[in-house]
């Protein structure tokens, strides 16, 4: 369920949960953040991306946010994202963004995130990127 | 009474100038463009470009560095900054009253990078007895800032050789100051070697200058404390000298801020209209045209209350409140 629009930017607001599935395709984890992105659901953010970061490195696994179902990204949100790729580069790790909306295509384009991350179009072409393990893994759930 | 802001330089870290590659380009572009066109005399092609061709060929957003005037109407002229757009303002002085009419003259400094003092030793005024210079700064090395740069082997005219009658005055952030009829309060932002913030309150209007200020929207502290300082202005002069991506990687610390960070802290701080400000010099007219498209757009995107006016500085631009 999207939430419904709020102020992007809040001084001290509650913080919210944001849901973060994920899904295993052979060595590369997809996680799916859904809803809004703002200061309000990045801890949520955070935290969901935080326990997968560590094991993205070299050897380990590769990761795929999948950016459907995430309708606002706010900069905190971005900050967030760019904190985890930080730290999966410098452990030689690889992470791929797909499926973004086109709005925050949009704010991926004017924050100039779209230079920072691989971006593209679906999950099984994220999944192509990173890993052919994970892409066979992918094709063999979805009968593809 | 209406309340005028000028922009005499909008460029950060050091001026630039268009150079001669870009001036062919942008020829190419007009005249493209007029083809077909009935433009045979300057009035019809001077309102031609005015409307047809884009700001970004038809002008440029300039290249000197950081100078703003905030005009209320009064005698006595209100500055923000000395960077090299100061020299054109002091020549515009000089041409509206001449070098004989005495003047005074009251700036406010964000810091004391070189950018931001590098004006003053072009500053037509300074040399002429009679006039009064006030410089106000928190930083309490504001005097010893712009002797230095006036000092052997960096100048040939020495400080103490201008004419003017040259004051410092220290303030204190937070506390607020009542100086040719505004109410001006400085706060502390995070750029190396500090700098800071004015609000300017006039006639009920408000205007903040917030350059060289790398904001930091994902501590709350900092959050609050600048969304107390933009409350309900009617204009701010933002420092976006950075894309988002830059701002919060390779140039984290470098003490600048986005357009982005600009305007969801304008919108959260309930600010009329946002100018982007302090560009930065590798930007050409074209990619700081397309920035502010960019920046109109996420207003758009991000609007969850009124609308943001947004403007681009360049230099030359007046706004009137």
């Amino acid at each position: 369920m999207i939430d419904a629009p709020q102020a992007c930017l809040t001084v001290r607001g509650p913080s919210r949960s944001m849901h973060v599935s994920q899904e295993r395709y052979g060595d590369a984890m997809v996680l799916t953040p859904i809803g809004r992105v703002d200061n309000s659901t990045t801890d949520g953010l955070k935290s969901g991306l935080d326990a997968y970061v560590a094991s993205c490195r070299a050897g380990g696994d590769r990761l795929v946010l999948d950016f459907s179902k995430v309708d606002y990204i706010s900069s905190v949100g971005l900050r967030v994202l760019m904190l985890a790729a930080k730290q999966i580069r410098e452990q030689g790790g690889s992470i791929v963004v797909a499926a973004l909306q086109p709005v925050v295509r949009e704010i991926f384009e004017i924050s100039r995130f779209n230079l920072v991350f691989q971006c593209v179009g679906s999950v099984r072409e994220a999944l192509a990127k990173v890993s052919p393990t994970a892409l066979a893994a992918y094709d063999s759930a979805h009968g593809t | 009474m209406a309340l005028w802001v000028t922009f005499w330089g909008t460029r950060g870290s050091i001026p630039v100038s268009l150079d001669s590659a870009s001036i062919r380009d942008k020829l190419a572009h007009a005249i493209v463009a007029a083809s077909g066109k009935r433009l045979d005399t300057q009035e019809k092609a001077r309102a031609w470009v005015d409307s047809e061709l884009g700001f970004a060929v038809s002008h440029t957003f300039g290249g000197n560095s950081a100078c703003v005037q905030l005009d209320g109407g009064d005698a006595e002229h209100v500055l923000c900054d000395l960077g090299s757009g100061v020299r054109a303002f002091g020549n515009h002085v000089f041409n509206r009253d001449g070098p004989s009419k005495p003047n005074v003259f009251h700036v406010f400094q964000s810091h004391l990078h070189w950018d931001h003092i590098m004006g003053f030793p072009f500053f037509a005024p300074a040399y002429v007895p009679g006039n009064r210079i006030r410089i106000y700064g928190c930083h309490t090395n504001l005097e010893e800032a712009l002797r230095r740069q006036q000092d052997p082997p960096s100048f040939p005219v020495p400080f103490d050789r201008l004419g003017a009658s040259i004051e410092f005055v220290t303030l204190q952030p937070g506390r607020s100051y009542e100086v040719a009829g505004w109410s001006v309060t400085a706060k502390l932002q995070s750029h190396s070697g500090d700098s800071y913030g004015y609000r300017f309150v006039r006639d009920g209007r408000i205007i903040v200058y917030s350059t060289d200020s790398e904001h930091r929207l994902d501590v709350p502290d900092a959050v609050e404390g600048a969304a107390t300082f933009f409350a309900d202005a009617d204009l701010v002069i933002f420092d976006a000298m950075y894309s988002l991506a830059d701002a919060v990687s390779v140039k984290e610390d470098w003490g600048h801020s986005s357009n982005v960070v600009g305007v969801e802290l304008c919108q959260l701080a309930n600010v009329k209209h946002l100018v982007l400000f302090h560009h930065e010099p590798a930007n050409n007219d074209e990619r700081i045209a397309q920035i502010w498209r960019e920046t109109l757009r996420y207003e758009e995107i991000s609007r969850t209350g009124e609308p943001l006016r947004i403007s681009v500085a360049y230099d030359g631009l007046e706004i009137e409140l």
